[in-house]
């Protein structure tokens, strides 16, 4: 019969991608932020050059408001790979002067990543950055490329993308230019749950059910922390949460969920009627472009 | 066990092709309610009656300033049965590049027709690239069957004039049936108001198409995409060969060949990060092992002694040219990527010029611009491994690369060696 489910054809094209980046590009580098997708990612990585250890570094841009568990998470599991990592601090470029921090409290740090990531890049001269960014997540994402090439900026440009046939890509880039691989190009939210549940894939505790302290804030959960200062008149109370996607502390929403295990959230995600982003990103309420918006100056 | 299904939708300018996608999504639940928000939003805002579900799938803001499509968009859901991957490639100029961008993976082939307009021009061009790509699987959807009445005569108007014009083309198989995406008739289910129509709905067709032999799984074909050498204590010795089988099925203990030296070998393992396995099929990403220290590099490909590919440094393809800038022209050099190989390719011949529309074969031609197809002759610096395309769509496809602009400005479909 000779079939494959369709997570093992996924899977399959991912390693492709993976090994094809490690085989043409000098100075390739995996984001990793101990969320759900990179962790996915660093498998597929993993998967991808074993029994070899996995051959280029990963970086995780920092932007100082983490959830404590996520950072352990990522500690251990680049520990247990023995791989190399980077951190490329937003706090340096806030201290640095490269970039400047809105004084409103509890802003969010999420647009200044963009500045610490294109300085990490140019500095360690990566020349192809893999980000676990998925096709289903944004309108902007759907038209981007498995291999995006960004220019001596870091910019994107829609109107200028390579067309990709096949599984031939190209990844032949000018001094400066990098490129930008998205290996889970294809898979969707639900896809990344049901693989790691498949693969018993260990994920940081807070994307399963557990109480915490939050406050409600444009219609959406925040949790009480140290980075995002709870509104005046805001009611604070605790209540049985989770969190869909794991970023920066004060811009990163918690959904009211009792899902203690992979199978639970496997099914809540498969009846859940709003998307990842939606849901939990604050930053991208500003506007139906705001991705489209970012990712033309440099972002993930 | 869910299967994986990739198509590619094509259709002329309001046809209606985004609302069937936007139909197919909505009503499998793919859609979620901040999505439907917002363009339920944008929808009001332009002063629309009704929610247009094509909005779901414009991506880009200059498209939606200019309520137009740009590029190919991919869009995701899943049945129970399967898992739906679409390439949506928009309908306007442009169009034959993004159709064979999109085109290039696709199992199957979707076109849509406007009932009252019947088979234009643009249809028939959309077919042919289905075919060019050799898509298995072409489904002819006529659509707005609610403006002409249900009737049952237009339809087959329209099936017999296609057929017609599909005797010309390589299509294995060809699917007809009748539509109206706005009101979702055999869109998810059979449609009351066409009790004439005995096929199934669209989405059963697509739960259901046949596609597990659509893949060669005859002639054993391994490009070598890397060598992976641990160098580590457990692993002292081991060198293995990844990469993602092209064609037939590899088992343990099988003979090999590695091309380009001749070399041969027996498998001794085919490993996988969670153990080895018994055979590698496509599309799977292994690592070989082999009984023989052999020097095996990138670019080697590993196939059976007795069934072996075309190895030659030339090359007769058909090219889709994609770039606006450059022109293909003979004498012109450009890189090329075939399978896990890399090399410079001279452009000997342009054998002639396709008129996509109607087929007609232009042997004064002179360049392939945008767009433009043509049949060309190649001479590569190394040898390629190669296959016919029609025989295997991984080892018979190439992109050609301009050296200057390091940007894809082709697509091959290789036909033969030349004779
Ligand atoms: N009556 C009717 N109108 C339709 C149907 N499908 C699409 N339309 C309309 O045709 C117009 C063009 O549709 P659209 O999906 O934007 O076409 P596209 O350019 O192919 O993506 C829109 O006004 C749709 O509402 C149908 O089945 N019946």
């Amino acid at each position: 019969m000779h079939q494959l489910t369709h997570l093992a054809a996924i899977e399959a094209e991912s390693i492709h991608v993976i090994r094809e980046v490690a085989a043409e590009f000098e100075r390739p580098v995996l984001l990793f932020s101990g969320g759900k997708d990179s962790i996915v990612m660093l498998r597929l990585a993993e998967k991808a050059f074993w029994p070899a250890p996995i051959p280029f570094p990963v970086m995780h841009v920092d932007t100082g408001h983490n959830f404590p568990e996520v950072i352990d998470f990522r500690d251990r599991r680049v520990a247990e790979l023995g791989v190399t990592l980077v951190v490329a601090s937003v706090q340096t470029s806030i201290d640095t002067g490269r970039v400047r921090e809105d004084a409103r409290p509890g802003s969010s740090r999420n647009r200044l990543q963009t500045t610490t990531l294109l300085d990490a890049i140019a500095e360690h001269r990566f020349d192809a950055v893999f980000g676990g960014a998925r096709r289903d997540e944004e309108k902007a994402r759907a038209k981007e490329r498995v291999f995006s090439l960004r220019d001596e900026f870091g910019q994107w440009d829609p109107k200028r993308q390579r067309p990709e046939l096949w599984n031939l890509y190209n990844g032949r880039h000018r001094p400066g230019e990098h490129m930008r691989v998205f290996p889970l190009s294809n898979w969707t939210e639900l896809d990344i749950w049901q693989y790691i549940g498949d693969e018993k894939i260990e994920v940081p505790s807070i994307y399963f059910a557990h109480r915490r302290e939050v406050f409600r804030h444009d219609g959406m959960l925040m949790a009480v922390g140290p980075y995002l200062p709870t509104p005046e008149g805001a009611e604070v109370f605790e209540t049985t949460v989770r969190y869909r996607t794991v970023g920066d502390m004060t811009c990163t929403a918690a959904v009211e969920s009792a899902a203690t295990t992979v199978a639970d959230i496997v099914d809540e995600v498969a009846a859940s009627r709003i998307t990842e982003r939606g849901a939990t990103r604050a930053d991208d309420k500003f506007s139906e472009a705001a991705m489209e918006d970012r990712k033309r100056e440099g972002y993930f | 066990m869910t299967e994986l299904l990739r198509f590619a939708t094509a259709g002329s300018v309001d046809d209606g092709k985004s609302t069937l996608i936007g139909r197919l999504l909505y009503d499998s639940k793919a859609i979620f309610e901040d999505q439907l928000e917002a363009v339920e939003r944008t929808s009001r805002s332009r002063g629309d009656e009704q929610v247009n579900l094509a909005l779901l799938t414009d991506g880009l803001r200059a498209e939606r300033e200019q309520g137009i499509t740009i590029d190919v968009a991919y869009r995701y859901f899943a049945t129970p049965r399967r898992k739906f991957i679409i390439a949506d490639t928009p309908g306007h100029v442009q169009y034959t590049r993004n159709m064979v961008t999109g085109a290039s993976t696709a199992d199957l082939a979707l076109v849509l027709i406007d009932a009252r307009k019947g088979v234009l021009e643009q249809s028939r061009r959309h077919a042919f690239i289905a075919s060019l790509l050799r898509i298995p699987h072409l489904v002819l959807c006529v659509n707005k069957m609610d403006l002409v009445g249900h009737d049952q005569d237009v339809f087959e108007a329209i099936k017999a004039e296609f057929r017609e014009f599909a005797t010309r083309l390589d299509v294995a198989d060809l699917t007809f049936i009748p539509i109206s995406a706005l009101h979702g008739d055999n869109v998810v289910d059979r449609s009351p108001n066409m009790p004439w129509y005995e096929g199934t709905s669209l989405l059963h067709h697509l739960e259901e198409v046949h596609i597990a032999s659509d893949r060669n799984l005859i002639d054993c074909r391994f490009p070598v995409q890397y060598v992976i050498r641990p160098r580590s204590d457990a692993f002292h010795d081991y060198r293995g060969y990844a990469g993602t089988v092209a064609g037939g099925v590899f088992k343990r203990g099988d003979d090999v060949v590695v091309l380009p030296s001749g070399f041969s070998s027996r498998i001794r393992s085919i490993d996988t990060f969670d153990g080895p396995v018994e055979e590698a099929f496509p599309p799977m990403s292994v690592t070989l092992t082999l009984e023989d220290d052999l020097d095996v590099s990138r670019g080697d490909m590993i196939c059976r002694p007795h069934n072996r590919p075309v190895a030659g440094q030339d090359v007769e393809a058909m090219v889709c040219w994609l770039d606006e800038q450059a022109a293909l022209t003979p004498g012109g050099k450009l890189g090329i990527k075939q399978t896990t190989r890399s090399a410079r390719a001279l452009v000997k011949d342009l054998r002639y010029r396709l008129d996509v529309n109607t087929l007609h074969r232009d042997e004064a031609a002179t360049s392939l611009t945008l767009n433009e197809i043509g049949r060309v002759t190649l001479r590569t610096t190394v040898p390629l491994f190669y296959d016919e395309y029609r025989r295997n769509r991984a080892t018979g496809s190439f992109i050609l690369v301009d050296e200057h602009t390091q940007h894809t400005v082709g697509a091959g479909m290789i036909l033969s060696a030349p004779d």
